[in-house]
């Protein structure tokens, strides 16, 4: 259950992003979801993508520091409190969220969220039969 | 002139005096400090070969490894009972260089201190207020000694509080400032801000010395102060304060030579230059029984030229220093080496450190932001552990150094590498244009 997101250290100078998502097409990597967490002086991207060991060796060869985090997906019925309900959960179950975000996801029935959480076996355990529905990691990939 | 029967005799009798003094300098660590003992053994020579002061470029020099390697009192000629003051001075990794005095020690500190003043046109009737730091800094403490000796009325303030120097130096009639002059500059500043106009002052002189400065600065701090200010030289290791200090022609520091033996070599080949060419400043005290040293190489870039000087005085004189033959840095008067923030790094459990000091002046006063390449194995998704990163590393590097940094993390390869070297300094003082 768990997914394979790749972290990126960047500066903030222009086009540092647009090198990043430049090397992944030229390599048709696709990216599936992404964040950004933003400082004075840097930024950490946040990606899911196609292929992750593929990205992560091509933006390594280009010099970036890259590393490879694993997170959970979870699919959040996409109506009003949907998020609430499974937040909930979560907190009931004494996760702790570092920090999550959205996927971009077109033709989707549900919405589908990226958690990164302290402990995750401990977490993918304890979230095991709720009603929060992780995604397997194949399907994440190639959604 | 404070002492005219050493600070002006005749070359020959000065030569002499040293050539007395250097073979019972060299006779005595040679007795008690092992360290000078297996030196000399190791190299062939015993104190008897001394037989010409040209004889001393046989002997084996001293360096700061050396101090380091014999940490604390490893060097000290005399029995602990004897010394009674002790100092210290930022080393290039964790320990620090040590040193210490006897009471003659101080009494010559003392002497060399009030012959400096008096060099710089002070005396008796003048009020010197001593803005270097006291403590374990030699600043402080050795400019109080001779300034009580020539009889001055000192104002022990030391560093920082710049609203209460200003204070000080206005309400209690101050003729002489003796400090960094990049605290100088800063204190114009201040007292500008604080509309005093410090040029209506009795301020007359300025004693500055501790980091490298320029001849510009020179004169920004004379129109500013409204004073004459002069440049003193000196190093914890060889006394502190008052090794050399400019005349009042302001071309070149004087060293106080019957205390001080000074050579000038190639850094590289280690050999003697004479006069007028540029090398490495090396020191034999010639009077010092606690912590004597033995042809120690500063590191320091300088030249000598001995012709006579029209204040009279008969001791050679050093330009002010040049250079460095390391990448030793002073920030704000602390001797900072990069391979201290490497040490940092390292404990920190980065493998191979990617860093860069990049040293600037901003409103007079030295700024220093630490460049850190984020490592793999630094890096974390998360903002909160990169920011404890960045804190950790600061805090540490600030506890080493004893100053306030900035600290930046950055992509890999943002740091310029020359030859597949990185370049651990960026300097854009230019404190040594000359
Ligand atoms: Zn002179």
């Amino acid at each position: 259950m768990k997914v394979k997101q790749i972290s990126v250290f960047l500066e903030n100078k222009s086009g540092r992003l647009a090198k990043v998502t430049r090397i992944l097409g030229d390599n048709r990597i696709n990216i599936r979801a992404l964040s950004i967490a933003d400082t004075t002086d840097y930024g950490i991207l946040r990606l899911i993508v196609s292929e992750p060991a593929k990205a992560l060796s091509v933006l390594k060869a280009e010099g970036f520091t890259v590393r490879e985090t694993e997170v959970i997906a979870v699919e959040v019925p996409d109506q009003p409190g949907g998020l609430a309900g499974v937040l909930e959960e979560i907190q009931a179950k004494g996760v702790n969220i570092e920090y999550m975000y959205a996927f971009v996801g077109k033709s989707l029935e549900n919405a589908i969220v990226i958690f990164r959480v302290e402990e995750i076996d401990q977490a993918i355990a304890l979230l095991k039969n709720t009603q929060v529905k992780l995604l397997p990691e194949e399907r994440v990939y190639s959604l | 002139m404070w002492s005219p029967e050493y600070e002006s005799m005749s070359r020959q009798r000065l030569e002499d005096l040293q050539l007395k003094r250097l073979k019972a300098t060299v006779e005595r660590v040679y007795q008690h400090v092992p360290f000078y003992r297996e030196k000399m053994k190791k190299q062939g020579i015993k104190p008897e070969d001394l037989q010409s002061l040209s004889d001393l470029k046989y002997f084996p020099f001293t360096t700061k490894d050396d101090l380091r390697e014999n940490y604390p009192f490893g060097l000290f000629a005399v029995g602990m009972d004897d010394v009674v003051r002790i100092h210290a001075s930022s080393g290039t990794t964790g320990r620090m260089t040590v040193v210490g005095y006897t009471k003659n020690d101080i009494n010559i500190w003392s002497e060399v201190m009030a012959r400096s003043i008096s060099s710089a046109g002070g005396g008796p009737r003048d009020r010197i207020q001593v803005s270097y730091g006291y403590g374990l800094f030699t600043g402080g403490l050795g400019v109080h000694y001779g300034a009580e000796l020539l009889g001055a009325m000192v104002v022990p303030v030391s560093g920082g509080n710049t609203k209460r120097q200003i204070q000080v130096m206005q309400d209690f009639g101050i003729t002489i400032l003796a400090c960094t002059p990049s605290y100088a500059l800063y204190m114009a500043e201040t007292a500008a801000e604080m509309g005093v106009d410090l040029r209506t002052l009795p301020l007359k002189i300025g004693i500055f010395g501790a980091e490298p400065w320029t001849e510009q600065m020179r004169r920004e701090i004379e129109t500013k102060m409204g004073i004459k200010a002069y440049d003193i030289y000196g190093l914890s290791e060889i006394i502190g304060p008052g090794v050399a200090i400019e005349c009042q022609e302001q071309n070149g520091l004087h060293i106080n030579e019957d205390h001080f033996l000074t050579e000038i070599i190639d850094p590289q080949s280690g050999e003697v230059l004479p006069y007028g060419e540029k090398g490495e400043l090396v020191f034999t005290t010639l009077t010092k029984e606690a912590f004597p040293l033995i042809r120690y190489r500063t590191r320091d870039l300088s030249l000598l030229y001995p012709e006579a000087c029209v204040c009279g005085r008969t001791f050679a004189r050093m330009h002010r220093i040049l250079g460095r033959t390391d990448d030793m840095l002073i920030i704000r008067g602390v001797n900072v080496f990069p391979s201290q923030i490497e040490s940092v790094l390292l404990e920190n459990g980065d493998v191979s450190p990617h860093y860069q000091l990049v040293v600037d002046r901003k409103d007079n006063l030295d700024d220093l932001e630490v460049w850190v390449e984020v490592s793999e194995a630094m890096f974390a998704s998360e903002v909160r552990k990169l920011e404890q990163l960045n804190k950790n590393i600061k805090q540490k590097i600030e506890s080493t150094l004893g100053i306030n940094v900035r600290v930046k993390l950055v992509e890999p390869k943002t740091i310029q590498r020359s030859e597949g070297k990185a370049k651990r300094v960026i300097d854009r003082r230019e404190l040594y244009q000359n």
